[in-house]
């Protein structure tokens, strides 16, 4: 409990220094939202710098810190220079549209995973084998960016799968059955696509840690008590395989929010990738910096659940808890 | 009794550990009060069962821990109050070879670069003097010189203890602490290198001081035993008078533990 | 050693030969024309050092082989059952029912992230259709046999919770929990304190009287052997040199490995005494080497007494006494 307090002060403070270091970098990139304009010579040099003041990019860097942080504190997260408004009406939406892909691919790819992992490690030998092991290898070969482009060549060659976005047109006027159907037929490419590039780095985890566990002294004595296999892979190998991949578990939640720009980009989901990128590319100060925060909160998130999570699952680390 | 000032003095060592594992106190007395002396050429072993300080003890006299309070001298100095690079000529004269030397022995290192490398650390002699003098001292303790070349893995339970023995020779030192060093060996391994340490004692002079449980061996390779309870030297002295009359009720149980061999006539099955 | 019976023994181990793969050409023998016998309620000791097969001996006994390991001949039968024959199915059913096997390290024999009573529950378990109800109260009963006074509150306990001695009487406890009829012990108070091992050598003996358990008993812990033992085996490089009751094998040793490997001991001759001054004698030489050993007798470079069939060929099993079998050119064969 105390452990997991500290862990809990330490991310807050750790969130903290990432706000700060952000606020930092981004202001150190050159130029600024109104660089633009100046290209411009229908807007004179006194417009730029009157938009400047107006909007406080003139300030002194502290001073836009702390009022960065104190609309942070109102739920602002700051103002859209490009959208003309606070960030966090802007930042929800596009979180939860990540959210609800991310966190489909990932419980799938889990799901996976360990079965398949489990069913590897048991079965090292064999064709099916070395089919996996080429398998994995060969999806691991291969950057994200050419899935998710694959994947888009195939919906438009096939048509099987719309091209992009998250709902198609009319989709309020649509029963809640066909809104469900509309937004999974728009899911199911991204999904595939994370999936693909999770996959092979989870499989072999899974299979590496369940062979270190078959291979452990106790599950060889549990088949010597005539234990079934079945029940020595499940009710042995597996919960002694578990630590390594819990913490693994930790990691895909921590990067949920993060893990798919590239994907969503290249598929147009309304996500926060396609946002961010935008934002980069426009320099929208606060708009970069709301998303970076928000997968901060997450990653120290999913780092306190894995935590949690291997203290419920492992009593030594319980016992050296005490 | 020679007059030899003792080699190693030890008083009032006192050394306490946070307890781990679930099992209730917070703090456990690994060591409490202790007093030793051992005199140069000597063989004492510290016996005792696990948990009863014997290698906190030992490592202890080889700085590897820090007690709490107590004083420890080496050849009349105080070595508690050796820092850093003072700390290094009493590394050179006390030496440790420990249990289970596949985990002691650097795995990708050869042989003979095991041996060498103390060597190394320390500046003594040119590359290819190190390399000479590590050859002979694999003669030594029996390893074949054509088996420098090989890893650790490669070599048998007992050939990684000699490796692990000819290393600790390597700087010449004067006190040898052997902990648990025979665990895991094949009874005819052990009596090998039992053996081998002797010879290397007589010629080197060196002084052993030997940490195990096992009674019945520490009492065929040591003069002198000290049996250790709870963090205390309950009892001590030869082997003979120990095994004859024994004050400690843990020492009886010690002795009490060995097996004995049948002493009745065959039995007709 | 086969007795000369008309009932078939408990265990009849005959001829066995057993190999490793070792590379694409080479195969190490581990086991070499073994032959034994255990009776019901017997116990009988197995006395040999690292490498002599007496673990693949073992392992064979219940199936457990790995995968590199092949039986190239000989059988084992158990109650005249041929064990080598049995399928997976069958084999499980032998396995920790009729006979179990209690392993060297306890720290490493039990999973340690689960309590221990349901692993000693689940033993029972895998054999009887029992409710979880029965099976856990057999595994508090199984428990209290093995000594714990407080048997409900080690059922709960962890692994690390316990130490290396009560560690090793829940494997007993495992082991015993569907009252097998042979137990095989490889080296069960190897790694434990000297006092944890005494206890533990007047366990297995106690159990073994309750329960007529026959016990195949591997270990150098010559003062189980002989307190427990009826007959004593060694074995040297995959073959039984030598075999004869406790009195006979240590008093009056016949093999010249028996012979070097017990003044290699450092035991005490009596209870209580002192040891004899000196150190323990070594065998001269090393451990043979299994890839490649000599067409003849395996111990002959290490032989103070060795003649020059050694050489030749390897010596047959002959027979100075009653019960007294060695395999020794000096004895004839």
């Amino acid at each position: 409990m105390a452990r997991l307090a500290r862990r809990a002060a330490h991310g807050l403070l750790l969130l903290v220094g990432v706000s700060l270091l952000s606020f930092v970098l981004v202001e150190l990139a050159p130029g600024d939202y109104f660089a633009e304009m100046r290209l411009d010579p229908r807007i004179s040099e006194a417009t730029v710098r009157g938009l400047r003041a107006r909007y406080g990019l003139d300030r002194p860097l502290p001073e836009r810190y702390l009022s960065w942080l104190r609309s942070l504190a109102r739920g602002e997260m700051g103002y859209s220079f490009a959208y003309g408004g606070p960030v966090g009406p802007l930042l929800w939406p596009r979180a939860r549209n990540t959210l609800l892909l991310t966190a489909t691919a990932t419980g799938l790819a889990w799901l996976l995973a360990v079965p398949l992992g489990a069913w590897w490690a048991a079965r090292p030998a064999g064709p099916a084998a070395h089919g996996l092991a080429g398998l994995t290898a060969l999806l691991l070969a291969l950057p994200d960016l050419v899935l998710a482009l694959g994947l888009l060549l195939l919906a438009v060659r096939t048509g099987w799968f719309p091209t992009g976005g998250m709902v198609s047109l009319g989709h309020e006027q649509m029963s809640w059955e066909a809104r469900v159907r509309d937004v999974a037929s728009h899911l199911a490419l991204p999904v595939t696509a994370l999936v693909l590039g999770l996959l092979p780095v989870l499989v072999r985890h899974v299979r590496a840690s369940v062979a270190d566990a078959l291979a452990a002294p106790f599950v060889r004595a549990a088949r010597a008590h005539g234990i079934p296999e079945r029940r020595v892979l499940l009710r042995h190998a597996l919960p002694a395989a578990a630590n390594p991949l819990i913490s693994l578990f930790g990691l895909s939640v921590a990067g949920l929010l993060s893990m798919s720009l590239v994907v969503e980009v290249v598929m147009s989901w309304p996500g926060l990738g396609p946002l961010l990128l935008e934002a980069i590319l426009a320099r929208d100060f606060h708009l970069v910096l709301g998303p970076v925060l928000v997968s901060t909160v997450l990653l120290l998130g999913g780092n306190l659940l894995a935590d949690v999570l291997l203290l419920a699952a492992d009593p030594r680390i319980r016992a050296e808890e005490k | 009794m020679e007059a030899e000032p003792a080699l190693v003095r030890v008083s009032g060592l006192n050394k306490r550990y946070a307890r781990r594992g679930g099992r209730g106190s917070p703090c456990v007395q690994a060591l409490a009060d202790v007093d030793l002396e051992i005199a140069p050429g000597a063989t004492l072993a510290l016996v005792g069962e696990s948990g009863s300080g014997k290698s906190t003890l030992a490592r202890c006299l080889a700085r590897l821990e820090e007690p709490e309070s107590g004083r420890i001298w080496f050849e009349g100095e105080d070595v508690l109050a050796l820092r850093g690079r003072r700390l290094r000529p009493f590394r050179e004269r006390v030496q440790l070879v420990l249990q289970d030397s596949a985990a002691a022995l650097d795995p990708r290192l050869s042989a003979a670069e095991i041996v060498a490398e103390p060597l190394e650390i320390l500046g003594r002699g040119g590359k290819s003097e190190r390399r000479g003098r590590a050859r002979a001292l694999l003669d030594t303790v029996g390893i074949p010189s054509a088996w420098g070349d090989r890893r650790p893995a490669e070599l048998s339970g007992g050939q990684r203890q000699r490796l692990a023995i000819a290393r600790a020779l390597a700087v010449l030192p004067r006190l040898l602490i052997l902990d648990e060093a025979f665990a895991g060996l094949d009874v005819s391994i052990q009596a090998q290198i039992a053996g081998l340490l002797e010879e290397l004692r007589v010629r080197h002079e060196l002084t052993y001081l030997y940490v195990s449980h096992d009674l019945a061996l520490m009492a065929r390779l040591a003069r002198e035993v000290a049996v250790l309870f709870e963090g205390r030297i309950v009892e001590r002295g030869p082997v003979a008078r120990l095994f004859a009359g024994p004050s400690h009720p843990h020492t009886r149980a010690l002795i009490a533990a060995v097996p004995a061999w049948p002493a009745a006539p065959p039995r007709v099955s | 050693m086969p007795y000369d019976s008309v009932v078939p023994a408990l265990l009849e181990i005959r001829d066995l030969v057993i190999h490793y793969a070792a590379g694409p050409d080479a195969s190490v023998v581990a086991v070499d024309e073994v032959s034994l016998d255990v009776e019901e309620g017997e116990v009988v000791g197995l006395l040999g050092e690292s490498g002599c097969g007496k673990t693949t001996l073992l392992l064979a006994v219940l199936g457990l082989l790995s995968p590199a390991a092949r039986v190239m001949r000989g059988s084992i039968r158990f109650r005249g059952r041929d064990l080598l024959a049995l399928g997976g199915l069958e084999a499980r059913r032998v396995r920790g029912a009729l006979i179990s096997i209690v392993f060297q390290d306890p720290s490493q024999a039990l999973n340690p992230v689960r309590r221990v009573g349901p692993q000693v529950a689940e033993v029972v378990a895998a054999h009887h259709r029992w409710s979880r109800l029965r099976c856990r109260e057999e595994a508090s009963a199984r428990l209290a046999e093995v000594g714990f006074t407080e048997a409900d509150r080690i059922y709960d306990a962890y692994p690390h919770e316990l130490s290396g001695g009560q560690r090793q009487r829940v494997v007993l406890a495992q082991a015993l929990a569907c009252r097998p009829a042979l137990v095989l012990a490889d080296e069960p108070t190897a790694s434990l304190d000297s006092t944890t091992q005494a206890e533990l050598r007047a366990l297995l003996g106690s159990l073994q009287s309750r329960f007529g358990l026959a016990l195949l008993l591997v270990s150098h812990d010559l003062g189980a052997l002989a307190a427990l033992a009826r007959r004593v085996l060694v074995m040297y490089a995959g073959r039984l040199v030598e075999s004869g009751n406790p009195g006979q094998v240590f008093h009056d040793p016949l093999h010249p490995y028996s012979r070097g490997l017990l003044r290699a001991f450092p035991h005490a001759v009596a209870a209580g005494a002192a040891p004899e001054p000196g150190l323990p004698v070594p065998i001269p030489g090393s451990p043979p080497d299994l890839s490649r050993l000599p067409p003849g007798c395996a111990f002959e470079p290490r032989c103070p007494d060795r003649v020059p069939a050694c050489l030749e060929r390897p010596p047959q099993e002959v027979r100075p006494g009653e019960d007294r079998r060695v395999r020794c050119f000096t004895y004839g064969g």
